[in-house]
């Protein structure tokens, strides 16, 4: 455990809300989306993080923090009446894309936190890094 | 060496303890939207009383030495303030104002480790 293993860690986590932060992204771009099934109908992503143990983390022997899954958000698909889109099915109805986009313009602000969060740390560590070195320069 | 050792004296460890200290609250950070995780703290006052008190010795061959890694470290679990849904502990406030804190510790450190070694330097160059 030495200053320089913050970096990694803090690094794992830049890593993981840049995750984060495209998987809204994604959502946001895709929210207009219909479909002619509930089942290809487009459901939110969310990535749901999941902390690493030093022993699997590979040369650093410091912790760290991964993306372990995207899970569809459970919120209901609406459907609406359309019979002239061309997608509608045999009923007349689309399926449209569970996205509340509310919730990830929340979303996306608690990634960008988090992320400046983690910088500061790596700029804080880097600072005292420096002086470190610099101690024995005299 | 020895006389090195000894104008440092035990602020060479207390360097290595804050920077532990540091890492540990920097993976706090990193980790405030993991899912179940708990967040860790060191205790700074029971690190250092265990370098003070390293004078165990080994009397008995059945005895067991201390290593680096099974000496107490002083590691402890954080009590939050709050409750969360995900059974996360990290309050990033909180995290952020320690780590302030612990960053503020880490360069006080040092600054008494810069004099000391300047003090070193002034003697070897006996200007």
């Amino acid at each position: 455990m030495a200053l320089e293993d913050i970096f990694s860690v803090a690094g794992s986590a830049l890593n993981a809300q840049t995750t984060r932060m495209n998987t809204t992204a994604s959502n946001l771009a895709n929210a207009a989306t219909v479909a002619g099934s509930e089942d290809g109908a487009f459901r939110a992503k969310r990535a749901v993080f999941k902390s690493i143990l030093a022993d699997q983390m590979g040369d650093s022997n410091a912790g760290g923090i991964k993306v372990e899954k995207l899970i569809d958000d459970p919120s209901p698909i609406r459907k609406m009446s359309e019979p002239g889109n061309p997608l509608a099915d045999k009923d007349g109805y689309i399926y449209l894309s569970n996205v509340n986009e509310m919730t990830e313009m929340v979303e996306m602000m608690a990634a960008s936190r988090s992320y400046q969060n983690n910088v500061e740390v790596v700029n804080t560590t880097r600072q005292l890094m420096m002086r470190t070195v610099d101690m024995i320069k005299g | 060496m020895n006389m090195i050792d000894k104008a440092l004296g035990v602020h060479a460890q207390a360097l290595s303890v804050r920077s532990r200290r540091m890492e540990l609250l920097g993976l706090n950070i990193a980790n405030s939207d993991t899912p179940n995780f708990k967040a860790k703290d060191v205790d700074f006052k029971s690190v250092l009383q265990a370098a003070h008190s390293s004078n165990l010795s080994i009397t008995n061959k059945g005895h067991v030495p201390l290593t680096e890694s099974g000496s107490p470290d002083g590691e402890m679990y954080r009590i939050p303030f709050d409750t969360s849904f995900d059974g996360n502990t990290v309050e990033m406030n909180v995290e952020q104002a320690k780590f302030g804190q612990a960053a503020a510790d880490y360069q006080a450190t040092l600054n008494i480790l810069e004099n000391r070694i300047g003090g070193i330097r002034k003697a070897l160059r006996g200007d």
